[in-house]
């Protein structure tokens, strides 16, 4: 009887493992443990989890007002989400944590297994097991056909299996192995998702998006600077002085609606210059639409938005006049109520201070289909039917130039609550109807443009993503629609000189057993009757 | 081009009736359920066959043995009642798919209402099929119940009338990408149900005391199992590839292929739960129960993401909202 014993003890020297070993052995640790499958669910499932906050909350970059709004109704809790990065998930510091820590876990993974598809793709199937009714399924019969003439048969049946045969003692046996390709597809589709994730991580570096409103009776539009822009967003590779030079020319804009006011149809005769154009100055045609954007030098532009420009014109009382033609943002977009402020500055003033005391704005509401109830102006539908504004004229100092941008859409509200703004006239005005002010002033409402919204993308990227996107889900239907499985065959002659064979087929699905069971059927019949098969 | 309102009324009425048709389906599977052998039948039969697999030797001479011929009991027959009611339900439910289609002019799910429509009505062809290779009829009524709910709410609180699209949808996309979207949601809501029985009846199996009456009428956990892992591996690729189009078209659209949009973001969560459900598979000590809970979590995702996400987010894809 032996036992064993573990080696005494000694108190004073326990065995420590040098520093370095530790290290090592520790980070060893964590990488098996950060690249096994289990880690690799775990992680799944908590990219999924940190995700849903991103559904659930408003997101900044989506809707920053909204994010604002969420933020003072509720509070200490709503800063304190916004501390931790909750209306920013997809850029935040957890979300990136995840992020990585997956690619890791994946390329982790596809390391070992890369070598090991290349082990297996050269190995032969294995040996046959000698007891072959220990497998999922198992077949046995007596057949009066000899052994050679079911050694060319089942040549014959597995003819598109990877096959081994061996002699036996009484007879051979045959290893068949198939599927090989969910393998490939496998890798192909974790390949193409750790190329996916690196090429969608490279492009947020490398892309910029922006957006600008122009007149759509003609005016322009050059992608030279940021400041050209209403907004512009870019990745931190980007810091706007090299963009892709191109010019756009907004030449018209066409929308058509249904009997209910439905948008139906979106249409902008756009020209645009890029590359030599530029220098020839040739401007080529090209239909804007929905769906249709604009692809030139590697930049997309997309017709994202419309409305309306209410034109007003202006006649000091020295008889100048003014004209100006400024977008006005809708407020209701089902029926295209706008709102917005025209800015004038009175010509020729040249004191600042006077100046400052004369400049104009009209505000107010733009209804393309007019409709007055009580005094109210409403619109009741978004085409041009008989428009009509409600305006406020504004007189005194606009701020234009006290430093601070303002929005083109609105006058400065803090000016008029400390007077610095007065309020001079309030009238609605059908086209070519005018108003007079104290001064001798008039206001007049001449006509309207039409503005479309332009964004223009660029991402260097997303090619290759959709490459990756396509190799991961060619992998993907490998891997789910091929079954690896094995089949073996074991023929014995039958014993001195009796007539019957003996033939026995077991088979083993080496991934899911879902479905082999009747593949196994068809090909168990054919292979112990010898029959083609049904 | 003018929408056609007879034709549109047609449909609604078809709409209408199949709902009705289903529950009665309904409730004839639900007498099967109660009432009929089948259920304990089939669960037997099933654990004989793994008994076989894993070691019984079987003689393949020995002529193959005719099942013995069953008696019918009114249960089954009433089962069988049942199935033709779905066959027919589903025939009218295609009905008023195509006729909205034709009163429109266009791929009959460019809102919520008839996206809604098609995806009930692709769940309940999976589980025709699902039913003519598994021994399961007598559970229609549990795939049934989550339709009948779901396209109750379909037809009253989210029913739109039928309109022309916004220029937005106006694409060849609109039918290759929501036509993958709605087979793939269609065929997950079956593993979902498969996957809450299948907890069921393991937790029976686990324990005898635990629903005792309902547990043993369920087929073999394994074939549970097996119908969810089936569907899913149909429904993983075919959602895959509408997410994918949907980047395509986003692109073309919205001028960017992927932008957390909570519709996007959802689809994301969703895909990524199946892909945990399929690793879960492959993955020692969280086959079985662990696989069909991430399953049954999955199904969450996807009704979340049928009626949630439209109906209280706005985003991008709220064009398929209700007004
Ligand atoms: C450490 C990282 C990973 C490892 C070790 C791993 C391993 C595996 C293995 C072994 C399979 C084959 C399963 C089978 O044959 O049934 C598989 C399949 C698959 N993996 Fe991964 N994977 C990893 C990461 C991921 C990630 C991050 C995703 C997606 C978000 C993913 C999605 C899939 C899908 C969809 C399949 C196909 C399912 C199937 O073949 O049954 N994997 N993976």
């Amino acid at each position: 009887m032996t036992t064993t014993e573990a080696p005494p003890r000694d108190p004073e020297h326990p065995y420590r493992p040098s520093l370095g070993k530790q290290v090592l052995a520790f980070l060893r640790n964590t990488w098996r443990g950060l690249t096994s499958m289990r880690t690799a669910l775990v992680l799944l499932f908590l990219l999924a989890l940190a995700a849903l906050p991103g559904a659930l909350l408003p997101q900044r970059r989506l809707n920053v007002s909204k994010v604002n709004e969420y933020i003072s109704s509720h509070g200490w809790w709503g800063s304190l989400l916004d501390k931790l990065e909750f209306y920013d998930v997809y850029s935040s510091v957890w979300f990136s944590a995840i992020y990585l820590l997956l690619m890791i876990s994946l390329v982790g993974c596809l390391t070992p297994r890369s070598f090991e598809y290349v082990k297996q793709m050269r190995a032969k199937p294995v040996l046959t097991p000698r007891n072959l009714a220990r497998m999922p399924h198992h077949r046995i019969a007596r057949t009066a056909r000899t052994p050679e003439a079911i050694r060319e048969d089942v040549r014959k049946q597995l003819s598109g299996w990877r096959r081994v045969e061996r002699e036996e003692d009484d007879g051979f046996s045959v290893s068949a192995e198939r599927g090989y390709l969910r393998e490939t597809g496998n890798l192909l589709f974790h390949f193409g998702m750790l190329g996916l994730i690196i090429f969608f991580a490279l492009g947020k570096l490398y892309s910029y998006e922006g957006q600008v409103i122009v007149q759509a009776n003609g005016g322009q539009f050059c992608n030279s600077g940021i400041y050209n822009y209403d907004s512009f967003e870019a990745g931190l590779r980007i810091d706007g002085t090299d963009l892709d030079p191109f010019c756009v020319k907004v030449n018209d804009f066409t929308a058509r609606y249904t009997a209910t006011n439905q948008a139906d149809y979106y249409h902008s005769h756009i020209e645009y210059q890029s590359g030599a154009d530029l220098q020839s100055g040739t401007w080529r045609p090209y239909d804007l639409e929905v769906n249709e954007p604009l692809r030139t030098v590697g930049d997309r532009v997309y017709l994202l938005g419309n409305g309306y420009s209410p034109q007003f014109t202006i006649t000091f009382p020295n008889g100048e006049s003014r004209t100006q033609n400024t977008q006005w943002m809708y407020s209701n977009p089902a029926t295209m109520l706008s709102e917005g402020a025209t800015k004038f500055d009175q010509p020729g003033v040249t004191d600042e201070v006077q100046r400052r005391t004369k400049q104009i704005a009209i505000t107010g509401l733009f209804a393309p289909s007019s409709f007055i109830h009580g005094g109210v102006l409403t619109s009741t539908a978004p085409q041009l039917d008989k428009p009509m504004v409600a305006i406020d004229v504004l007189r005194g100092d606009l701020g234009l130039d006290a430093g601070r941008g303002q929005s083109v859409f609105s006058v400065d509200q803090s000016r008029v609550a400390d007077g610095r703004l007065k309020r001079v006239a309030r009238q609605n005005l059908a086209v070519g109807q005018e108003l007079k002010l104290d001064d001798g002033t008039r206001i007049r409402f001449d006509g309207v443009n039409k503005w479309v919204n332009l964004q223009v993308s660029h991402d260097p990227t997303q090619g290759y993503v959709l490459g990756f996107a396509i190799v991961m889900f060619a992998g993907l239907g490998a891997s789910l629609l091929v079954k690896r499985r094995r089949v073996w065959v074991r023929v014995r002659r039958g014993e001195d000189g009796s007539a019957s064979t003996v033939i026995e087929v077991a088979g083993l699905a080496r991934t899911d057993q879902a479905g082999y069971g009747e593949e196994f059927q068809r090909i168990s019949e054919r292979l112990v009757t010898g029959r083609k098969g049904s | 081009m003018e929408i056609n309102e007879t034709l549109s009324q047609y449909s609604d009425l078809l709409y209408t009736t199949t709902v009705a048709i289903y529950v009665l389906a309904l409730l004839f599977s639900l007498f099967e359920q109660a009432f009929g052998a089948k259920g304990r039948r089939a669960a037997e039969r099933s654990k004989q066959r793994v008994l076989v697999g894993s070691g019984g030797l079987e003689d393949a001479d020995a002529p193959v043995e005719p099942e013995a011929p069953r008696e019918i009991g009114r249960p089954e027959r009433i089962g069988r009642m049942g199935a033709a009611l779905l066959v027919l339900g589903a025939l009218l439910q295609l009905s008023a798919i195509v006729l909205r289609g034709f009163a429109v002019h266009r791929a009959p799910w460019g809102n919520m209402y008839e996206y809604g429509m098609a995806v009930t009505f692709i769940t309940v062809v999976a589980w025709l099929v699902v039913i003519k290779k598994f021994p399961v009829r007598h559970l229609t009524g549990f795939l049934l119940l989550p339709v009948v709910i779901l396209m109750f709410i379909n037809g009253t609180l989210l029913y739109t009338v039928a309109a022309p699209v916004v220029p937005a949808l106006q694409s060849y996309w609109l039918v290759i990408h929501v036509s993958a979207a709605i087979i793939g949601s269609g065929v997950f809501l079956v593993p979902g149900v498969a996957s809450t029985l299948y907890l069921f009846r393991t937790a029976h199996d686990r324990n005898p005391a635990k629903f005792a009456r309902f547990g043993p009428k369920l087929p073999a956990a394994d074939v549970l199992d097996r119908i969810a892992y089936r569907a899913t591996i149909v429904a993983f690729p075919i959602f895959t590839f509408g997410v994918l189009c949907g980047a395509v078209w986003a692109e073309a659209a919205w001028g960017r292929f992927w932008g957390w949009d909570p519709k996007e973001t959802v689809a994301f969560i969703a895909w990524v739960i199946y892909a945990a459900y399929l690793h879960s598979r492959a993955t020692a000590g969280w086959r079985g129960k662990r696989a069909a809970v991430i399953n049954v979590v999955g199904f969450a995702a996807t009704i979340f993401n049928l009626f949630f996400v439209n109906l209280v987010t706005v985003g991008l894809h709220s064009y398929a909202g209700v007004s």
